[in-house]
């Protein structure tokens, strides 16, 4: 606190300083010294709970993230009879512990916030002025800090069912939580620092899998992408061309597609393309043509998977698509056929940038989320068939898919979890770069 | 000038020719599992497509059968997507509407943290959201799953939503505010009637999630009459071994069809909605 020397300043001076450090104290106190007893109460109420609850969690929170445990549950002779005892749950202590960290931050973050109005509001009182009534504080917030308000509810839905859910999984990739040798309650975890990584990256057993089921999937996003986007164009080419008639029902039958919910219409898929029952093979069985095994053989899987991939994906693409079309200006072709251009070539010059330029971003997007199509590989393969080289996964796995299997079927929570932060580092760098190139974010300001 | 004629006939002809073939390819499974909804027995194989005889026998075993509880699986789905979308339609907007109109400091972290989160794969977070649940109690309830779903809603929503809140011309918050309004009048009566293409939009893909969402519920809910129809659907198909296909083809037609009117009908919205984030890339 920076003392002005003055010496009728002084006592005025001291207004700030004082309930900024009543406040640090504890709570609230300042407010109530700045003679806003409301405000002040509801501070000092909130520091009480936390005081409350902090006394009785803290200390095993510390402890909780630092050990993760010390005493796994064993068996012990009571009176000559085994019995049970229940020792540390690691993963219940890491949540807690966790739970109890972000809590604290939060309550950091409103004693910080307060020490700060405590100064400013002496300091307001220092210039002569009134310190705020409630009413006035309440109609002050909804003013000037109606952003921030508004975000408070949508932003701890966010803290704790996404970031907490996060930095839980991250901080298990570190430990060597998985089965068999290390499940809680009988066996405790512990960290392991970046040994699940080497495993995963170096140890034959492991990487084997992994660079496999990492090339089939980005094979599978450049493929699937690809092929939804310009079979997409083609169709919105070929209605909104010259002389076909009846747009609208062609625009709104070819759209079904989009229009079944996905979880059906894959698991419709799987049971038609079924390799001994399904029509599909059935009808090529009329032709005289033997049965393809679509989804028991490893190649014709990969196949399948991307053809019925088309199937659902061609439609949205052809949505939009065929709105960037008619954003086209008309007299941009009329220019191109005064100059005598083929229907081709007004494709080509015309048509093709501009259409590209308007649906990148979209397709970068697509891109990303194809890496992360759970969907459309589980509902239709699982995965299968299975691939016996492989450690739990099969020939149609991406990696999102052979997280889910190690997480719910095998219990292999600390590879998972190393999983998932990769698939997160892959998808970052294409949407951060997807993200820079969008001028709209640092434009924003400039369109209205 | 006959030769440009003929070749024009020859592209029309074959571009009608592509489009019925696509027009097939599209209908077709719907088609398809229309029909085997009807089909007599419980069986995927079927000589026929359009079956011999027709019965209802599949949809009302659905309703009346113990073993498949379809209404309350039916029922519950429809309580769980509607209080979910009321809550996540509300929480998106109240985001989208603070970082669209107003400037504030951690405005931009905030907006870049949301892009972020959004990279993670979504189940990446389920074993701590189930451990979390487990703390509170609420596992196997419906109260859960909704809060899972409206909470997660801002992510995917928010930068839709902004998308389209910037077009939004802010001369008419400005000239509100003149004659008095506060910013929850501006939200009330300038924001909200102008957005509503957009609010269906949401709404929509706030409420077919939970139909088709089996990750998470199969996760939260585990007792059967708790269920929602993605996880029963999804049991008919994968649990037992004799797979009963016909009862899973009525259930699907009964879960699809209300969804694809929904779509149908909101068409242009949907187009507008898809595009609002697009347009200014």
């Amino acid at each position: 606190m920076v003392s002005r020397g003055e010496e009728n300043g002084r006592e005025m001076q001291q207004h700030r300083t004082r309930a900024a450090i009543l406040s640090t104290l504890f709570m609230g106190l300042g407010q109530i010294y700045n003679r806003q007893f409301i405000k002040g109460l509801i501070f000092l109420a909130v520091e009480a709970i936390a005081l409350f609850y902090f006394i009785e969690n803290l200390g095993r929170a510390v402890w909780g993230t630092l050990s993760l445990g010390d005493t796994p549950s064993r068996l012990k002779k009571v009176n000559g009879i085994a019995k049970m005892v229940t020792g540390d749950h690691s993963i219940y202590i890491l949540i807690q512990s966790l739970i109890t960290i972000l809590i604290l931050i939060l309550v950091l973050i409103a004693w910080y916030m307060n020490i700060k109005d405590a100064y400013k509001i002496g300091a307001e009182r220092e210039a002569g002025l009134q310190a705020n009534s409630f009413p006035k504080t309440v109609r002050y917030i909804l003013d000037y800090k109606f952003a921030q308000t508004f975000l408070i509810l949508p932003g701890i839905g966010i803290l704790f069912f996404t970031v907490m859910p996060i930095i839980f999984m991250i901080m298990l990739a570190f430990t060597n939580y998985s089965a068999p040798d290390h499940m809680p309650p009988a066996k405790l975890v512990d960290w392991v620092g970046f040994e699940t990584f080497r495993n995963l990256l170096v140890l034959k057993t492991w990487s084997h899998t992994f660079y496999g089921v990492l090339t089939w999937t980005i094979v599978w996003a450049v493929l699937s992408t690809i092929t939804t986007y310009f079979g997409g164009l083609l169709v919105a080419l070929l209605i909104s061309q010259k002389g076909i008639r009846f747009k609208g029902v062609w625009r709104a039958i070819l759209i079904v597609p989009y229009a079944i919910p996905q979880l059906i219409s894959l698991l419709l898929m799987r049971n038609l393309f079924n390799g001994q029952f399904g029509p599909i093979n059935q009808y090529l069985g009329y032709f005289g043509l033997g049965g393809l095994p679509w989804l028991t053989d490893p190649m014709w899987a990969k196949v399948t998977v991307i053809v019925v991939n088309m199937w659902v994906g061609i439609p949205v693409s052809m949505l939009l698509i065929m709105g960037v079309l008619t954003t086209i200006p008309r007299d941009m072709y009329e220019a191109a056929e005064v100059d005598g251009a083929t229907a081709y070539q007004k494709f080509k010059i015309v048509t093709l940038p501009l259409v590209l330029f308007s649906t990148a971003p979209t397709l970068i997007t697509q891109f990303a989320g194809n890496i992360n199509n759970f969907n459309a590989i589980f509902l239709l393969t699982a995965g299968n068939p299975v691939n016996g080289d492989y450690q739990y996964a099969g020939s149609t796995d991406l990696l999102v898919t052979w997280l889910y299997k190690l997480t719910l079927d095998q219990n292999k929570y600390s590879m998972a979890s190393a999983i998932g932060i990769i698939i997160f580092v892959i998808i970052a760098s294409f949407s951060l770069y997807n993200y820079r190139r969008t001028k709209s974010f640092k434009e924003e300001d400039m369109i209205q | 000038m006959s030769g440009r004629k003929i070749a024009n006939l020859l592209r029309l002809s074959v571009s009608y020719i592509v489009l019925i073939g696509l027009a097939i390819t599209a209908l077709y499974p719907a088609l398809w599992i229309l029909l085997a909804s009807f089909r007599p027995g419980k069986s995927l194989y079927s000589k026929t497509l359009i079956p011999e005889h027709f019965t209802f026998a599949h949809y009302t075993e659905l309703f009346t059968s113990p073993v498949y509880m379809f209404g309350t699986w039916y029922a519950n789905t429809l309580k769980i997507a509607i209080c979910s979308m009321l809550i996540g339609v509300v929480l998106t907007l109240l985001t989208s509407y603070a970082v669209s109109r107003f400037r504030f400091k951690a405005r931009k972290t905030a907006l870049s943290t949301v892009l972020i989160l959004g990279m993670f794969p979504g189940f990446m977070s389920m074993i701590a959201i189930y451990l979390l649940l487990k703390e509170f109690h609420l596992l196997d309830t419906h109260l859960a799953l909704i809060i899972v779903y409206a909470a997660g809603a801002p992510l995917g929503g928010t930068f839709i939503a902004k998308g389209f809140l910037d077009t939004i011309p802010r001369s008419l918050d400005e000239a509100a505010r003149i004659d008095g309004a506060s910013n929850f009048g501006i939200f009330m009566r300038i924001i909200l009637p102008l957005s509503r293409p957009m609010i269906t939009y949401m709404a929509l893909t706030q409420f077919v999630g939970p139909w088709v969402d089996f990750i998470f519920a199969r996760l939260i809910l585990r007792s059967k009459e708790n269920w929602t129809v993605a996880v029963g659907m999804w049991d008919m198909v994968n649990g037992n071994q004799n797979t009963n296909f016909t009862l899973f083809a009525a259930g699907a037609v009964l879960i699809a069809v209300p969804i694809m009117i929904l779509f149908i009908f909101l068409q242009r919205l949907l187009v507008d909605g898809l595009t609002a984030g697009a347009s200014k890339g």
